[in-house]
């Protein structure tokens, strides 16, 4: 076939409607790209709305006492706020938005292998979404637990437990859905000639991430099925009085999230991996320790749940056993950021928007990563459970690590999504605002942390007051680098300068084809090389 | 890849099969009123781990599955385990 009949032939995915018009074309979608725009679209509101959320609660600790809201109304905010961001924001993030649109993309195939079962993923993500927000509206208020539904106090709360967790519940089974597509397409669709060895790493780290999906979402499921049955019938799971054992659901509830810390970082880590070699036009350092790096986090990370209970009464014996297990999975993330460093060293490197925020990244997930091993050892975890130095460790890693990959991710790919380019300029001041923003806000945390400070209390001594402050108004001047970049992003995606097929000389598949992609990706065969990332 | 083929199974092997899990079900209900202690728990999980690997292989054709599915699914039972076994580690020494 010659170029000229292939081009004829071309329609962007934005523009072929299929069977259905207007918005239908979209709801009804199974194209994978539209509804990975679909997810992204979802999931930013639910982001923004976190945000606010979370910007209330700066407006609480400004002062002392109370500022603008009582003790539980702040227990139900920061419950809100920890369901969205967590079940609804960062569980899903990456794989559904950029790893549905890329995905297919990077291993050389139309679609996923089940495209009706993936449109049907998104729905189940709406229903599960619409309920927790009617957990927040429904008569008996709003559930005050913590995202952790921790049993006894959320089987004995009046507040809205049930609906709540029935929304987790139902998100889980858009988890579970996403993981499965995203497996079996790797194992059936890769281009012919393409080999595990020869995917791009994202694919790698999606792959990983899609069987703790598939894997651990199901305990979650359970557990919280149980929660429901104890809150209904009494039947006494988690009750002593009953013959239950509390502890029982901080394992099966860590059981499931600590794997899903997992499910957040490693595309979040593949997805630095990808920019990384291509704005220093340099081969990857260590190809295959990078992969089997994903494998070993994902294996190793089943094990370690044990870290978040620490100060539960556990057996000292599994006190020392999982903090074991935690200093061992630390080992493959720091290879990860060996590799990225390395690879930079003596590249020709082009600092543009999206590897600012890959090195933003890696600089918030290595104080994230090591206050993690502080929190991971015993003796010093004791000292800080529970306390705002958790809050600052937990928000460098997935709001410093998974949400800056999200960033990193957008500012990328945008230009293949739409086609079209945003302006450099003002994303660099949003990066830049955002980066010292973000610091103000949650590196105070650290300090009142160790001084004590609790997590989840609305109200502090006045010896705090100058952290707080100096916290708070950090967030509001990340909330201003968020909109100029949120403004940036959209104003390029709707009226930026076309861009062209491959504007940062990236070397894998989806830099091949125009952008934005045709319907079916490849017009024609994609040249599979044997090296994703050869810049020779 | 391997899945084009079909595979016939015989209605005779699929019976076996099914008699073979409506024995095991029989033995876990009975085993329940055995006082075993400690051990219960472990033969009931034993037991389970058991059916599900006949189902997997028969019903759901793993036997005629590549290499690699099949270790695959075998890494599932290992992790699940390990899993048990962890947590069993806060248990047996509280
Ligand atoms: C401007 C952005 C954000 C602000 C101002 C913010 C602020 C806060 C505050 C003040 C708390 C409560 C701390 C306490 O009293 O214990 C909190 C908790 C939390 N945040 Fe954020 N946060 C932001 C973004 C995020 C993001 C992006 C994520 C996830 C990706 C996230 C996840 C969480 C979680 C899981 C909790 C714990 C909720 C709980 O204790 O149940 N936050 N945040
Ligand atoms: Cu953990």
């Amino acid at each position: 076939m010659s170029n000229v009949s292939a081009n004829s032939e071309y329609v962007s995915y934005l523009d072929h409607h299929g069977k259905y018009k207007g918005i239908m074309s979209w709801i009804m979608a199974t194209d994978h790209k539209r509804i990975a725009l679909l997810y992204m679209y979802s999931i930013m509101t639910f982001f923004i709305i976190g945000v606010v959320l979370g910007i209330m609660m700066k407006l609480e600790m400004l002062t002392p006492g109370e500022t603008i809201m009582k003790a539980k109304m702040y227990n139900s905010v920061f419950t809100l706020h920890g369901i969205l961001m967590i079940f609804m924001v960062v569980i899903p993030g990456l794989s559904a938005v950029f790893g549905n649109f890329f995905l297919p993309i990077h291993i050389g195939a139309k679609d996923v292998s089940f495209p009706k079962l993936n449109r049907f993923s998104w729905w189940i993500f709406v229903v599960g979404s619409i309920m927790a927000v009617l957990s927040q509206v429904l008569k008996d208020g709003p559930p005050d637990t913590g995202w952790t539904f921790y049993a006894p106090y959320s089987t004995t709360t009046s507040s809205n437990v049930i609906m709540a967790t029935a929304a987790a519940f139902v998100l889980g089974f858009s988890s579970i859905l996403t993981g499965l597509n995203f497996i079996v397409t790797i194992h059936q669709l890769r281009a012919p000639g393409m080999k595990f060895f020869n995917m791009p790493l994202f694919p790698w780290a999606l792959y990983a991430t899609a069987w703790i999906q598939l894997l651990a979402t199901p305990v979650i499921g359970i557990t919280l099925l149980m929660l429901i049955a104890e809150r209904a019938f009494h039947i006494g799971f988690f009750d002593p009085a009953l013959g239950g054992d509390p502890l029982l659901f901080q394992h099966l509830f860590w059981i499931y999230s600590h794997p899903a810390v997992y499910v957040m970082m490693l595309p979040a880590m593949g997805v630095i991996t990808e920019i990384i070699p291509t704005f220093c036009q340099r081969q990857i350092y260590g190809y295959k320790a990078v992969a089997v790096s994903s494998l070993a986090i994902a294996g190793v990370g089943f094990l370690v749940w044990g870290h978040h209970m620490y100060t539960s009464g556990m057996s000292d014996t599994a006190r020392w056993f999982f903090s074991l297990l935690t200093f061992i999975v630390a080992v493959p993330s720091a290879i990860k950021v060996f590799n990225w460093i390395t690879t930079m060293y003596k590249g020709s490197i082009d600092v543009k928007p999206p590897f600012l925020y890959a090195l933003a990244f890696i600089f918030l997930f290595i104080i994230g990563g090591t206050t993690g091993l502080l929190l991971g050892s015993v003796a010093t975890n004791v000292q800080v459970h529970d306390t705002a130095f958790v809050v600052a460790h937990f928000h460098y890693i997935i709001f410093g690590g998974m949400g800056f990959a999200f960033f990193a991710a957008i500012h990328y790919w945008l230009p293949k999504m739409y086609g079209r380019m945003y302006d450099f300029k003002m994303a660099n001041i949003g990066l830049v605002i955002n980066f010292i923003g973000f610091n103000l806000l949650y590196f105070p945390q650290f300090v009142i942390g160790i001084q004590g400070m609790p997590r989840r209390y609305f109200d502090y001594p006045a010896k705090f007051q100058p952290a707080q402050l100096v916290s708070s108004i950090g967030g509001f001047i990340l909330v201003t680098g968020l909109i100029i970049m949120i403004y940036t992003l959209v104003k390029g995606a709707r009226k930026g300068a076309p861009a062209p097929a491959n504007p940062w000389r990236g070397s894998t598949l989806e830099w091949q084809i125009p952008s934005p992609p045709s319907v079916e990706n490849f017009d024609e065969e994609p040249v599979i090389k044997e090296n994703p990332y050869d810049y020779k | 890849m391997a899945n084009n083929t079909t595979h016939t199974i015989e209605y005779q092997s699929l019976s076996k099969t099914l008699l073979i899990l409506l024995f095991l079900t029989f033995v876990t209900i009975t085993i329940a009123s055995v006082h075993l202690g400690a051990f219960t728990l472990a033969v009931a999980l034993l037991i389970a781990c058991v059916k599900s690997f006949i189902v997997l292989s028969n019903f759901m054709h793993l036997k005629y599955e590549s290499l690699l599915l099949r270790i695959l699914v075998g890494m599932v039972f290992v992790l699940f385990a390990l899993i048990v076994a962890i947590t069993f580690i806060d248990y047996a020494f509280r």
